[in-house]
């Protein structure tokens, strides 16, 4: 099974186990990570589940989609080149680890 | 439209039941069901993760993590052919189909795209301030005044005013955008009684909101005047700009009237949660959001299987239209912990309130941001929201809210 790390702004990591194709900010929802607020819940209209996606297997997801990247515009924190929206990532059963960084600040 | 054309919707193959799958008998768009659904939804929840819906002929969601997986895999379960009861695809809808709601990707991408980026958390913050003004003033009218109608006097009134110039309408005639809203939700159910006398008063709406969305019509510095600038820049047509700005009208006033509606009736009819509100306002938007999955605005729609789908265990075929109970979803016991209490100290994250997935509400940062504002503007004024007779509730078939809330504002500084 993937796992995705999460790592809080505090450096804190956490690791949660998931079946393939689980969604990275509902795990996060599901899992309390305080920092993925994902107030719009998965609809790529709120920004607030912004997250930087560390490079080791990052080529395996899905690519930025356009409404993700007009979406992105509205993070809080910093837009970096592996910022992504952590509800429109679906962890693919190739990954063995996905590490994501949450950001200072959603909004 | 014809009789016959009423007569056949929803029923393509009568008395036809699915094996296997738990039947639900109630009709979910009577009266009574209506007036308290929620006893019927743990029904549905109860029945099973997929039930069949007798009454109408369709198969049904209810619980939480159903109405997420189908709302997510819009690859097999589509909005292009229609997200009420009316088949698109074997049956003629009552206006042409909107280009954002009733689509698909790659078409859907390319009008989403645009409504993503002018109804964005960024583009909203140039409007705070406005939005803040307003419900400032009208709430300090409304305390001074002391008995009112909340549905009236201020769910109706701020949204027509704050949203309405929003989008960039004139200020005359905006009575028409409630009636048309009315039909667009009442559409999405069957077409019974109440659908066929909403559409008889609907007379003059119809082109009064088919003239406000042409570009001449429209304020400059709105969202219709972006729309047709997206329009200047290639990424949507004319025409299309002004359907978008149709959905704008038909999908933001309503559903924001029924949430701030159903906030006041909450916080009428829960006092001591009131007063978590009013002395610690930085929890408004989280309020609101426990308003929206306790009394969900939107009940209910459709979605339509685009090929052969296992759900839950059950084989469905394609073409098979399913309802998708998402205020049922926010009442799922098996997800919330005391899922029937009305508690603003929850923190209800991916309730289904504004749906999910790529159809999932795309004004709902405009219709979060007027709602945080109206209560925040409340939480400064008001000691108590004191109800002053039975509240009325207005019937539709998709979304629920009141017709009436009368109410007394209590001041703060005359309060106990």
């Amino acid at each position: 099974m993937p796992t995705i790390v999460f790592v809080e702004p505090d450096g804190q990591r956490k690791a949660v186990e998931v079946e393939a194709g689980a969604n990275v900010m509902r795990t996060a929802v599901g899992h309390g990570i305080a920092g993925i607020v994902a107030e719009c819940g998965g609809a790529a209209m709120c920004a607030t589940c912004h997250v930087y996606v560390e490079e080791a297997g990052s080529e395996l997801l899905a690519p930025v989609g356009e409404v993700e990247h007009e979406m992105l515009e509205s993070a809080a924190a910093e837009r970096r080149e592996n910022s992504r929206l952590s509800c429109q990532i679906n962890v693919p059963s190739e990954i063995g680890t996905l590490v994501v960084q949450v950001p200072e600040k959603q909004y | 439209m014809s009789q016959a054309h009423f007569e056949q919707v929803g029923k393509a193959n009568p008395g036809w039941t699915p094996p296997h799958v738990p039947v639900v008998a109630f009709d979910l768009y009577s009266d009574e069901v209506m007036s308290n659904p929620y006893p019927y939804y743990e029904q549905v929840r109860e029945a099973g993760p997929l039930v069949w819906m007798e009454k109408y002929g369709t198969y049904g969601v209810g619980n939480y993590s159903s109405v997420v997986r189908v709302l997510t895999d819009h690859d097999s379960f589509c909005s292009s052919a229609g997200v009420g009861l009316t088949n698109f695809h074997t049956e003629t809808p009552w206006r042409k189909p909107s280009i954002i709601l009733e689509v698909d990707p790659p078409d859907h991408s390319r009008t989403r795209k645009v409504f993503s980026r002018i109804l964005s958390p960024r583009s909203l913050n140039k409007l705070r301030d406005r939005f803040e003004m307003e419900a400032q003033k009208m709430v300090a009218r409304l305390v001074a005044r002391g008995d009112c109608d909340g549905v009236k006097d201020l769910a109706e009134a701020y949204p027509l005013k704050v949203f309405a110039d929003a989008v960039g309408l004139p200020a005359d005639g905006r009575e028409h955008l409630l009636p048309y809203g009315d039909m667009v939700f009442n559409a999405f159910g069957p077409q019974n009684d109440r659908f066929k006398e909403c559409l008889a008063r609907l007379g003059p709406s119809i082109a009064w909101i088919t003239e406000v969305c042409q570009r001449q019509n429209l304020n400059e510095n709105s969202f219709g005047a972006e729309l047709y600038a997206a329009a200047d820049a290639g990424e949507i047509t004319h025409e299309e700009a002004g359907m978008l700005v149709r959905t704008m009208l038909s999908a933001g006033l309503d559903t924001t009237i029924f949430t701030l509606g159903n906030a006041l009736f909450c916080f009428s009819r829960y006092p001591e949660q009131w007063a978590i509100v009013r002395d610690n306002p930085a929890i408004a938007r989280q309020a609101i959001e426990e308003v929206l999955r306790f009394d969900s605005t939107f009940h209910s729609f459709y979605r339509t299987t685009t090929r052969p789908v296992t759900i839950e265990g059950v084989e469905v075929d394609k073409g098979q239209k399913i309802l998708v109970l998402i205020a049922s979803a926010n009442r799922d016991t098996r997800h919330w912990e005391g899922a029937d209490t009305f508690d603003v100290h929850r923190r209800p994250a991916a309730n289904m309130a504004f749906g999910t997935g790529i159809h999932g509400c795309a004004g709902q940062m405009i219709a979060r941001l007027e709602a945080e504002i109206v209560l925040k503007a409340l939480a400064a004024q008001v000691e108590r929201i004191e109800p002053l007779g039975e509240p009325e509730l207005h019937f539709n078939n998709t979304v629920r809210g009141y017709s009436s809330l009368p109410l007394r504002f209590v001041p703060k500084d005359k309060g106990e």
